[in-house]
This record gives C-alpha cells, structure tokens and sequence, in this order.
C-alpha cells in the first residue's frame, strides 16, 4: 500500500429509484487504505448531500453496507479501491434481487418476514440444571452464527435473483434463512423439527448447490458444504428413506440428529 | 413543504422502546412478557445497532473460570473503576443479575464459547480482577443481538425499522407520545403511548476519531433533555485505548480489549512494555511487578491453568490505558502512523485466529496487517459515554413521569470511567428493569395520555425546515466543524482556557445549525437526515463541553491538565447534573446517594 497516492478515482454510481434512474460519474481523492464506502461518503459530503446509501459500523460487523461493486456483490466497507487498476472506472450500483427504494438502498424487508417463520430455539423447558455443552459439539453452530445479514448470498442466489422464487407458494427461503435453520438444528439443546418447513415451505429442494451463496459470503460461512446440504440430508432421510424410516420407528430414533 | 397532522399515520402502544441494541430489545422483551403491547423503533434495519460491534465480552461473576468471584468483587471492581462515582445502587444490582442475564441468553439460543467441562468461558479484561468475560470469540456483542432480536420477533414486539423519532410529546409533566419520521420517505408517523423507553446509545459522533457509527448522534439524551429530564457526568467520554490508527479510512476503528484480554503486549518505539510505569499507585498491586511475572500469567491463562502470578498491566482500566498510549505518542514514542504497538503475534498463530477472528481479517483486510505475524499499531479513539440520563437504579425512570432510560443512554451506572465488558451487561440488566419499570408504570394508568396537536405541529415544522429552506450551511460542514471543535478544545486531556474556547465555538454553531440547509426531497435523504441528527448532537456536544469545563480535578475518563489530580473533598461525591431552563442549559452539582454500610465494608483493606 503506497502512502502517498495522490490520485483520483473515478466512480459511477447508481441515482434514481425503482422507476428511472441512471449512472452519475464522480471524481473522488484517493488516500491509502481507501475502500469503496469512503469514497460515498466523499461523494455525499462534497457533490450530492442526498446520496442514498446504508452503512453502520464501517468495520463488515453489521452487514449494512451491501451493493454491487463492478458487477461483483460486496460489502462497501471491506473493498478497497486499490484493489481497482490504476484508472478503472469503479461502478457501484444497489443489490438486483430486493425491490429498490434509492440510489443505493433496496428494501430488504421480505428477509425479515421469511426469518419470522422459522420455528425458534426451543430447548426442554424441564432441563432447568446448568448447561454443559462441549467446545467441539457447538463449533459447526458457531460458524453459523456468525451470520452479519448482509444478504448478499440471497443476493446471488439464482432461485431468489433470477426465478424471484419469493412470493406464494413457490417461496424459497434463501441461503441466509437455511444456515439460521441449520444453526438451530444443529444446537445442541434444540429440540424443535423443522424439517416439514424447510421441505413443503422453504423449499430446501430448490437449492441445486451452486454454491454462488459461499463465494460471496463475507463471514466465509461454507453455507452450501456445512449448512445446506445437511439440512437436504436430514429432509432425505426424513421423506424419502422408507427403510431408515422404518429402523427408527422400531428402534424409537429420536427426530432429532 | 408541510404535512398535515390529520393525515400522519397513527399507532398505539402502552409502551415505545427507541433503539434496537441489546438494551432496547431486551426492554421490548421484558415489555412483551409483561402483557403488554410494545413498539420497537429504530434507525437502522434491526440487527443493526451498534451492540453488534461489541467484541470481547459480557462481564458476569459466574466464577466458571476464577471460583473466587462473585458479585461483591464485581461490584467493587465496578466502582474502583468509576472512581466511586457510580451510582452505587446500579452498580450492585448490575453485579447482582449479570449472571442471570448471560444464563437467561444463553436459555434464548446464544453459543457462548465453552471451558473444557463444558461451562461458559470466561477472559480476563482491564480492571477486572478475575476472568470474568463470557464470550463468543470477538464477536459477543453479535452473538446477543442476533439471540435477543430472535427471541424479539417471536414474542409479538411490532417492529418500526428505519424509523427516526424526533419528538417525545407530553400531556402535562407525563409522557404521552412520540413522532417519528421513516427514512425511507419521509413520512411521518405518531405514536400513542403511555411510557416511552430510550434505549438510543450514546453521543460518539460529536468527536472525528471514533469508534461510533452514524447512528449514535446523542438522540435519546437529547429527547430527554428537551422532556425536562436531567443529565448527569456528560463530562465522562471514555476514549477506548486501542483504535486503529491507519490507514486513515478506518482511524478510530475499534481493536477489542479481548487482544489485551488474551495477552496482547503494549510497546512503543523503543520497544519498552510502558504500561508498568503508568499504573496508578492504588491499584498497582494488584498487577505485575515485571515481565516475567507478567509471562508467567499470560502462560498459565493460554494453558487454562490457575496461578499466583498477577495480571499484566497491560490489563489496567481503560482511562489509564488510554493516557498512556496519549502520553507516549506525544512524548515522541509512537509508532509510525501515531500509534502505540499491540503485538499478540509472539502466541501461536491458530490460536490467535481462533481467539480473535475479526480482528484478524480487518487488519488483514483494511490495513494489510497480519497480526498473528507482527504487532498492530493501535492509539485512542471516542467509544463511550458513561454519562446521561439521570434514572432511579431500581426501575430506571427518569425525571420525567413515564419516560425511562437503558444501555449507554442512561447515566450512573458506570461512574468515571466504565470497565471493559459491563457494557453488554449493563444492556441486559438494566434494558430488563426499564422494560419492567415502564410496563408497572404503563399498567399505573388508567387511561392513555394525549398531546396536544401544536406541540406535533411544532415539532413537524422543525423538522421540515431545513428542506424548505432556499440558502444556509451544508449540514455535512457543521458535522465536520463539531467534530473539529471538541477533538481540539475537549479531548483526552483538557484545560480551562481550551474548554472556554470550545464552549464558545460549540454555542456558535449551535446558532449555525439553526439555519441549516438541505436539499432533495424527503425520499431516503441522508442530507436531510444528518440536520435532524445536528440537533441531537450539539445538545452533546454542549454538554460535554460545560460540564467538563465545571469539573476542576481528574477523575477516570476526565483529565485536566490544570488540575491534575483526584480531589475527593470537593469533587468526589457530587454528579455534575444539566437540565433544560428555556434556552440555557442549566449546571448544578449535585450529591451522589450515598452508600449504606455494608457495602462500604466491601473497600476496606482492598
């Protein structure tokens, strides 16, 4: 990293709302160490006051700051502009799948509605003594736990972003609500069954395993190895292993695994 | 531009809690669980608040790591480290609960990290004297909004998302509403209720180099003042030790105490660990008397073993931590981008990633750091206030009759100077007792209280001038100028004449923000926003300013150089209090409660 790049980069940047809008070009001061959402706020502070965009705390801890920088889905806050070639013209437009509202901000909402329908962690109300979980029986959850909800794997899911599998009855929960199930699931004192919802109204079956949700995961969480493709197991062996079925019923597997 | 009052849309709640950090969702909960209809409103998309930036931990005496703690040496360390300043109250029922409130997380789904038999793990963190911290790597504070918001949306709590409330409105001396505004349109909406909880963080954004978001623009200690409630000890900014320190984009950045917590060295540029030489007489046995002490507990706690050997200074209270660093810089000591050097890269490197995730990939990230291959360089950043609303400790009320206050918003419970890890504590306890307090108080009455329409009308105008307006000031070169101003006058250290310059410039652009200007509509405006946030802002940054000006000796967080030292006589049993008188901001010093017997025995012979 040079510490004396007095350069200028050029931006161009999506105005508008969901019904018009068009690219602005903006030239912007480099400094070293620069990342996409400083040269915003520059943009904000010095040419266009009412710039639309959401960001908090600047530091891909909140998961705010999501857009589309060249084509490639990103946290703003973590790009840095000396990643670009000298002179490339750095285009930032909002995320595709979710509804625009301005410039760089897009209504998520529909996230917050599919989570609410995920059956809550739900331990034995009797198992009332201290807890003892071992390191090594949570780790997995703890992966999934770091999910910041930046939304950018619902972003490059193609089930949400290009078939918009998001209303009525055909509604795919999306990659993020799959590592929330898996981290519930998976939770060593949960002992709720969530496997009818993720089957007849998530429609884990959509998911054909790309893997375009890992590749642009911030947190590097492996959504499609750790958490979808167990979660398609456990639906598998739960509608479609009459023997495995049949072992449990006789043996009194729990639901649970 | 101006909205009529009949046309806003109108909703009704026995309770509104502003701010969805961990102090407001366990409020909504608590609110929730009492039968009673609650509103969430907050600034950003839920899940957002700055509780998620929370890395090392939450501070709580379960005694699974160090089987001799307990909530008497919390309490103590609690009020050491505030200097005695706290309110004594908050600071024992703070001790008191914190476990229940972890125990109580972890029952709602957070995955704490875990020691080898299976219990919550606990690290060591500045001032506290046993390993204390329960913890999710350095992602706690993550980990306790996630687990609190979920638990939230499954319990009935309507949610306002991206809602700013500008206004909290009265009928009489009670509270009886609040307007609001969304940031996606500008539309307008008016809540109806019977007790309103403010839960809205702290004033970080009145100072450049900080820690803070854009969120925490001093909204809620600014509602409250304007309702006619009193601020107590806003002359106490904590400015956490260790920010990042370049590059510039990400200057004030926050490196958690965890790297501390888990051994990370302080050196300046001669290579000397000067943390020894700044530890304050009073508490210096309880550190280190050398290097190689100091090694042999960093050793023992890697190996999950117990010792004799005491805790490295590098473990002292934030205050001290951060003047020195301050010192050494000034002193010619620095690193080369004005820092002081953290180095954890002498532990083996999984270890580090392990321990400290996040910190790894933002300095990975942002700065091309490895820090489990070199030091990081680190020095002061804007990350607290410990003052705020003045409350009773019990049910968290204010002045005002149903207006309630938690988390950072909230003044007393941390005294001088807040520890490390009482933060998300104090979230959880006390967001618990407002959520509880405002119900009890909401259930007191028996009918809902009203506003009346010119105070609405009022408070819409307001709002809706800086965008009717055809000239004045951007609001972006006032924010810069405020933060100009007190980073110059009221910093880490400070002086009469600098402070009395700083007033003077703060009540200047106090007049200046009166007439801002913006442009655009009301469609998702950042602008327009910002002159709102100005407001709040400058009712902090006068509060900072005056009351550190009125305080003449050092105490914690507050550091004069014209009066260097603690004068406990004169300065150490009374709270510097503001309080609306029309236009003046009113000071008066006023006396802390004092505390009973048994508690005092706790500090004899420590």
């Amino acid at each position: 990293m040079s510490e004396h790049k007095a350069k200028e980069a050029t931006l161009k940047v999506y105005r508008g709302d969901g019904k018009e809008g068009k690219f602005e070009t903006y030239k912007v001061p480099m400094e070293a160490g620069m990342v996409v959402l400083d040269a915003i706020h520059y943009i904000q502070a010095n040419y266009a006051p009412e710039l639309a965009v959401r960001w908090n705390c600047k530091a891909a801890k909140c998961g705010s700051c999501s857009a589309e920088v060249n084509g490639h889905p990103s946290l703003m806050c973590k790009t840095r502009m000396d990643h670009f070639e000298d002179g490339e013209e750095i285009v930032v437009q909002p995320i595709k799948t979710f509804p625009l509202i301005k410039d760089l901000v897009t209504d998520v909402s529909w996230n917050y509605r599919v989570n609410e329908k995920i059956k809550p962690f739900t331990p034995d109300e009797s198992d009332t003594k201290e807890w003892v979980i071992y390191q090594e029986d949570i780790e997995r959850v703890q992966e999934f736990r770091k999910c910041i909800e930046c939304f950018l794997c619902q972003n490059v899911c193609h089930v949400l972003r290009d078939h918009e599998k998001k209303d009525g009855n055909e509604q795919f929960m999306g990659p993020r609500f799959l590592v929330r199930a898996a981290g519930l699931e998976m939770h060593p004192k949960d002992t709720a069954d969530r496997l009818e919802y993720l089957k007849e109204e998530g429609h884990i079956g959509y998911c054909n395993i790309t893997k375009c949700c890992t590749e642009v995961c911030p947190e590097e969480i492996h959504i499609t190895d750790n958490a979808i493709i167990p979660l398609k197991e456990r639906v598998v062996d739960e509608y479609y292993d009459p023997l495995g079925k049949m072992i449990k019923g006789i043996f009194g597997g729990g639901k649970k695994k | 531009m101006t909205s009529s009052i009949e046309s806003i849309e109108t909703v009704e709640h026995d309770v509104i809690v502003v701010g969805a950090g961990g102090a407001g969702l366990r409020a909504a909960i608590e609110v929730s669980a009492q039968g009673l209809s609650v509103g969430l409103v907050c600034k950003s998309l839920l899940g957002k608040a700055h509780t998620v930036m929370a890395e090392g931990g939450v501070a709580a005496a379960l005694a699974n790591v160090d089987p001799e703690d307990g909530w008497q040496t919390h309490f103590r360390d609690t009020m050491n480290g505030g200097k005695k300043l706290n309110n004594w109250r908050m600071a024992q029922l703070h001790a008191q609960e914190a476990p229940d409130r972890v125990k109580e997380l972890e029952r709602w789904g957070a995955v704490f990290d875990r020691t080898k038999d299976g219990k919550i793990l606990q690290r060591a963190f500045g001032g506290h004297k046993w390993k204390r911290l329960c913890h999710v790597g350095d992602r706690t504070g993550l980990e306790m909004i996630r687990t609190l918001q979920d638990r939230g949306v499954h319990q009935g709590i309507k949610v306002y998302m991206e809602c700013t409330i500008t206004k909290l409105l009265k009928d009489g001396d009670k509270i009886a509403g609040a307007l609001g505004y969304y940031r996606e349109d500008g539309r307008l909406i008016l809540f109806k209720t019977k007790a309103v909880v403010l839960a809205s963080g702290g004033v970080g954004k009145i100072y450049s180099i900080t820690s803070n978001s854009w969120e925490y623009t001093a909204d809620g200690q600014s509602l409250a003042y304007e309702a006619g409630a009193e601020l107590i000890d806003m002359e106490f900014v904590q400015f956490h030790p260790t920010g990042m320190v370049w590059p510039p984009g990400v200057r004030g950045l926050l490196v958690t105490e965890g790297v501390r917590g888990e051994g990370g060295l302080l050196t300046n540029n001669k290579g000397e660990r000067f943390m020894f030489k700044y530890l304050p007489e009073s508490t210096r046995h309880e550190f280190a008397a050398d290097e190689k002490e100091a090694k042999e507990w960093i050793d023992a706690a890697i190996a999950g073993q117990k010792t004799t050997a005491r805790r490295p200074p590098e473990l002292s209270t934030r205050d001290n931590v951060a003047r020195a660093i301050y010192t050494e810089v000034k002193e010619g000591r620095g690193s080369p981008h004005g820092g002081v050097f953290l180095d954890i890269s002498y532990q083996d490197s999984d270890r580090v990633r392990k321990k400290l995730p996040s910190m790894y990939h933002q300095f990975k990230e942002l700065a091309d750091v490895d820090i489990t291959a070199g030091p990081m360089e680190v020095g002061p950043t804007c990350h607290y206030i410990m003052g705020g609303i003045k409350v009773d400790a019990d049910t968290a009320q204010s002045k005002v009759p149903g207006l309630f206050a938690a988390g950072e918003v909230a003044g007393g419970m941390h005294g001088a100077n807040r520890l490390g890890g009482n933060s998300l504590s104090d979230l959880v306890v006390f967001g618990r007792r407002a959520g509880l307090g405002a119900s009890e108080y909401a259930k007191g009455l028996s009918a809902m209280p009203k506003f009346k329409d010119s105070d609405v009308q009022a408070a819409i105008d307001e709002l809706d001038a800086p965008l009717n307006r055809t000239e004045g000031p951007n609001p972006y070169d006032l924010h810069k100028k405020m933060n100009e101003i007190m980073s110059a006058h009221v910093g880490i250290f400070r002086e009469a004449s600098e402070m009395k310059t700083g007033v003077e410039k703060v009540r200047e652009l106090k007049k200046e923000i009166a007439k801002v200007r913006v442009g655009g509509g009301k469609k998702y405006n950042p602008g327009w926003h910002l002159c709102r946030d100005l407001k709040n802002l400058i009712v902090a940054a006068e509060a900072v300013a005056i009351s550190a000006l009125s305080r003449e000796e050092s105490r914690g967080a507050h550091s004069r150089l014209d009066f260097p030292n603690l004068e406990d006589e004169k300065w150490g049993h009374v709270n510097t209090t503001l309080s609306k008188d029309g236009d003046n901001m009113k000071l008066e010093h006023k006396q802390l409660p004092e505390m009973p017997d048994d508690l005092k025995k706790l500090f004899e012979n420590k």
